[in-house]
């Protein structure tokens, strides 16, 4: 198969929608001839014009709420927020006026838009431009949410996105863009369901589930641990509303040791739910230890490059953490 | 202008329709048949009847929390909105949204909003489906002069200005945002004079005065089709508290009668009057007709059921897959 960026994949899934359904538009700051701030869309404009990828003012509450709106009434908006910090300024649409207005209506209409957002540190943009607002969003009834890991899921996952009635955040993690993996030949036309988890390392002595930047780091360790004799599954959740419970306590149930590992701070971190799931299902009597979470420091994400490496969690850390699990 | 008489009619019947739904459901509120909170428009009425009456069929509107006098303009359904006041299954929202939240999709109303200011780019959004689908419509949105401070409405109005929607942006200044007045919460007198700032052209009509407001919404249609956005301040008076928990320590009894003086259902009866347009009787009959409409609301939504709890997540999530999915709401598809 050939090999794409994470970015490339973002805008086929895209590119090659908006070919076939003239009601899908993008929109965003500066997404049109500058391409976008980390260049997913870059030659979206010049093939599709100004009236389907729109630049829009600086204001990420109006265009938002923009979106809802043209979402309720015929068109399929994607809209990109160039960081995903700046959600908190669409919140009220997002959530007010998008998340709840099906339920709201009595089942009159629905909202079929995409919330594309890069989130994640590593880039050295300190605390401002470098969040993980997973569980911001996941605490509202009526949005999805979903976290690409790879190419190929990055792709399947927005046309699935793109497709579906509901409001759907999408977050994309900002140090993946240029990383590259396998993605079918555009005219191979694979989705991705929302609502799957997917096992991205098989092994049977210990789970770690995990999402988005975290699940190339923790296969990486898996790799180091397997040449010592350690054998460990990892689980890419991928879309955490809905979440794939199934495949989750499949794999507690068969290792009976449970790591779960994600960038955002730990407390009130997506995490926590990860584990009681687990802690409350029939997973729970299959297991050797007790569920263990490593999420980032309950700090913003510092300037200082050797600092911010160490407030989100490492190699060394989860490697740690499994060690003290076997 | 030369209105037919069939309008005339129409007009008074649906400003006495609203302050006679209004009047029962605040009695139905000192009765305890129902919970939460309300926020009449009494006093207001001329406001959304008059402009949603000079609305064409495919034009869509957002209202707000204080919007009887907008769904009835736009004609919806007395006995579901009725429903939905008093939380019943039959209501516009199957009894999940109350009045903050009336919504009939199939009239074009994409919905009342409890977010001060809410519905403002709600109802850019629609407006860019209009044009993008190059449909002659446009997109009227509702909001009291408390929501002009929001973000939203200066966000939106940029917005629409620059990418040039077909929206009208209507703001029923009733001088007060619960208790503060427009005093305390704007430097400026002239509401309309914010749309400057966004190049967009802003004009301020008598609210009070049906009639005015229905031909101003009829050239500023016109002017949007062809030239993009408007704002149109409409000043008139709220008559009552803000909501049910409202004790009005904020103005004068003087000060609310001297409104009340400026009733715009009476003003409108006396000139249909005046200039013979309709009898005492005929008159009479539209009065008699909006009572018996409203009653015949209550009593459809007094037999109507409860929401069941097994029905509480339909909705939360729609299902189904656009590819094969028109959506049904809104007019634009
Ligand atoms: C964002 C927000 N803030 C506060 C409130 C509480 N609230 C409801 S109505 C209202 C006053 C709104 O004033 P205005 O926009 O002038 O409309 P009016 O009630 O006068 O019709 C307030 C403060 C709210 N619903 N939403």
């Amino acid at each position: 198969m050939r090999e794409i960026s994470y970015a490339e994949a973002i805008k086929e899934a895209m590119s090659e929608e908006m070919r076939k359904d003239n009601r899908i538009i993008l929109m965003g700051e500066d997404v049109a001839v500058y391409g976008g701030a980390f260049g997913v869309s870059r030659g979206m404009f010049e093939e599709f014009g100004d009236e389907r990828v729109r630049d829009t003012p600086i204001s990420e509450l109006g265009f938002t709420g923009c979106a809802v709106g043209a979402a309720m009434t015929g068109l399929i908006p994607i809209v990109e927020i160039m960081f995903s910090d700046f959600i908190t300024l669409a919140l009220e649409q997002l959530v007010n006026q998008g998340a709840k207005n099906r339920f709201q209506f009595g089942g009159q209409g629905s909202v079929p838009m995409v919330l594309r957002a890069p989130g994640g540190s590593g880039t050295g943009a300190a605390e401002q431009h470098s969040q993980s607002m997973e569980s911001w969003v996941c605490n509202v009834p009526g949005l999805k949410v979903v976290i690409p890991s790879t190419p190929y899921d990055a792709k399947g996952l927005l046309k699935s996105a793109i497709y579906d009635p509901n409001p759907v955040v999408f977050l994309e993690q900002k140090l993946l863009y240029r990383v590259k993996g396998p993605v079918p030949e555009p005219g191979d036309d694979y989705t991705v369901p929302l609502g799957k988890a997917d096992v991205k390392r098989e092994g049977r002595d210990i789970t770690i589930i995990t999402y988005g930047r975290m699940v190339p780091r923790c296969l990486k360790v898996a790799e180091k641990l397997a040449a010592k004799g350690t054998d460990v599954e990892v689980v890419d959740v991928r879309s955490l509303v809905p979440m794939d419970k199934k495949t989750l306590i499949a794999s507690a149930k068969k290792t009976g040791k449970v790591l779960i590992v994600h960038e955002a701070c730990q407390t009130g971190g997506f995490g926590g739910e990860i584990a009681a799931v687990i802690a409350d299902s029939e997973a729970f009597f299959y297991l050797d230890a007790p569920i263990r979470r490593l999420g980032g420091l309950d700090v913003p994400i510092p300037y200082n490059p050797k600092l911010e490496a160490q407030v989100v969690p490492t190699e060394e850390k989860i490697t740690a953490a499994i060690e003290s699990l076997l | 202008m030369k209105l037919s008489k069939g309008l005339f009619g129409d007009l008074y019947l649906k400003m006495v329709q609203t302050r006679n739904f209004e009047e029962t459901a605040a009695r139905l509120f000192v009765e305890g048949k129902v919970h939460g909170t309300a926020h009449f428009c009494i006093g207001e009425e001329a406001t959304g009847v008059g402009v949603c009456s000079a609305l064409e069929k495919e034009d869509m509107i957002t209202q707000t929390h204080r919007g009887h006098n907008q769904a009835i303009g736009r004609g919806m359904d007395l006995k579901r909105m009725m429903a939905e006041f008093l939380g019943k299954e039959t209501g516009y929202c199957k009894g999940k949204g109350g009045c903050m939240h009336i919504a009939d999709f199939s009239v074009g109303s994409l919905g009342a909003n409890g977010v001060v200011g809410g519905g403002i780019p709600v109802a850019t959004g629609a407006a860019l489906s209009q044009k993008y689908f190059k449909k002659s419509n446009i997109t009227v949105c509702f909001f009291g002069d408390g929501a002009t401070n929001e973000g939203a409405f200066h966000e939106s109005l940029n917005l629409a200005s620059v990418w040039k929607l077909p929206v009208l942006f209507v703001c029923t200044n009733n001088y007060y945002g619960m208790s503060t007045h427009i005093s305390k919460s704007m430097n400026i007198t002239d509401i309309a004079s914010r749309a400057a700032s966004y190049g967009m052209k802003g004009i301020t009509v008598d609210g009070n005065d049906i009639l005015a407001i229905y031909e101003e919404t009829l050239k500023a249609r016109e002017y949007i089709l062809k030239n993009g956005p408007l704002f149109m301040v409409l000043n008139t008076y709220r008559w009552m508290g803000h909501s049910k928990s409202d004790s009005q320590v904020y103005r004068t009894k003087e000060e609310v009668n001297e409104w009340k003086l400026k009733c715009p259902i009476k003003r409108f009866r006396e000139y249909l009057i005046k200039e013979k347009i309709f009898t005492e009787a005929e008159i009479g009959a539209f009065d008699k007709k909006a009572q018996d409409d409203v009653a015949a609301a209550v009593d459809f939504a007094n037999a109507s059921p409860e929401p069941k709890i097994e029905n509480i997540f339909d909705d939360v999530y729609a299902d189904g897959d656009m590819r094969t999915q028109k959506p049904k709401n809104g007019f634009v598809l």
